[in-house]
């Protein structure tokens, strides 16, 4: 797992709904496809993903086989504190993409 | 006497249709740099559908850009025995790329013949820092690729102008019309004779190289114009060229001219 994209508003008013998009690199292998050497290719997807705001978690997704590759997940939250967004993925192999963005909100 | 006359006539009105022509010829190739005008060249991002082209407008949700972020952490990384960066020798690529992608296929002087800007890169690799020639496909040139042609996103592509590239470029049209494969089928006959119409659910794009390396909802990850050229090759039955022929750079040379005036949109998102 290497790299991820989100988006959140670098300024929000407090109370203002904002939407965040994250994006995060992964194969999503999904464990029912054969490889080049004819044996199944073993499952890897991301498992969970989960968003916290300033430590409170307010997002999380659960992920199934089928889901696309590079996954794209858009969600919304209020604005309640300037802070950190913290992004996490992790996959079947136990590997963890960790993302932070700060927000302003005033 | 008479039939000379009137053929002299005819000559006249051939010479002004010429001048018509010819004027009617100007608009056009300004137009060139438009891509976005209605005739002529169209990039195959026009007749992708709404959703599609709004993923590849918002560098948030496009995931080719995942793929240029990578390149970007590989171009200011020291490696191979030398312990050198790209940005080492070339800087910051929004400088120092900011039209290289919009010119290749160039020639190399030390191999003599034209290569594209992934082998350009690949060759960097192995002659400043000391790499081993990875495959045309991997991750880190495939990376490094999307990176550098993403600085020259929006430049129009200006195929280089060396006559030494004449005869190659030459043999890139003749690859272009020659019919091939079980399906007997041409670049041509599909990219040029009926782009704009249907094959089953999706319309046939002219074919254009601008986007490369994209990401492709199909493959669902970013791969390079050689890997699109091998599915053709593939759908019309024909035997794939080895990775290293160089049919795929002559092909490249005749599709940058051909898209000559086209912006640069890498990193691409087609269906």
């Amino acid at each position: 797992m290497a790299s991820a994209l989100v988006r959140v508003p670098a300024r929000a008013r407090r109370g203002e709904v904002i939407e965040i998009t994250a994006m995060v690199a992964h194969p999503m292998e999904t464990g029912f496809r054969s490889g080049e050497n004819g044996q199944i290719l073993p499952r890897n997807i991301v498992q969970l993903f989960v968003c916290r705001y300033d430590g409170v978690e307010v997002f999380r997704a659960e992920f199934f086989p089928a889901i696309t590759a590079n996954p794209y997940i858009a969600f919304s939250t209020i604005a309640t504190r300037s802070g950190t967004l913290e992004f996490r993925w992790i996959d079947d192999r136990g590997a963890e993409v960790l993302e932070r963005a700060a927000i302003i909100v005033e | 006497m008479k039939v000379g006359n009137r053929a002299g006539v005819t000559a006249a009105q051939a010479f002004g249709l010429l001048l018509l022509a010819l004027c009617l010829m100007l608009p056009c190739a300004s137009a060139l740099g438009q891509p976005a005008a209605g005739a002529g060249l169209r990039s195959g991002f026009d007749s992708m559908s709404e959703s599609t082209q709004a993923m590849q407008r918002d560098d948030a949700a496009n995931p080719g850009m995942l793929t240029v972020n990578d390149g970007a952490r590989l171009w200011a990384r020291p490696e191979g025995s030398a312990q050198r960066s790209c940005a080492g020798c070339h800087g910051e690529a929004s400088v120092s790329m900011k039209t290289a992608a919009a010119r290749y296929p160039r020639w190399d002087e030390r191999l003599s013949r034209p290569v594209g800007l992934s082998q350009r890169i690949a060759l960097c690799r192995q002659r400043y820092q000391g790499l081993d020639a990875g495959s045309p496909d991997s991750a880190a040139q495939l990376a490094l690729s999307t990176f550098v042609a993403h600085a020259a996103r929006g430049v129009s592509l200006q195929p280089d102008t060396d006559p030494r590239l004449v005869p190659w470029r030459e043999r890139g049209r003749a690859h272009f019309n020659q019919r091939m494969g079980q399906l007997d089928l041409s670049c041509a006959a599909c990219h040029e004779e009926r782009a704009g119409l249907r094959l089953g659910g999706a319309t046939i794009p002219q074919g254009h190289p601008n986007g490369y390396p994209l990401y492709r909802l199909e493959w669902q990850s970013v791969g390079s114009l050689q890997r699109r050229l091998r599915n053709c090759l593939t759908g019309v039955r024909a035997e794939v060229w080895p990775s290293d022929a160089i049919e795929y750079i002559e092909l490249e040379l005749h599709l940058t001219r051909r898209a000559a005036g086209l912006l640069i949109e890498t990193p691409a998102v087609r269906p």
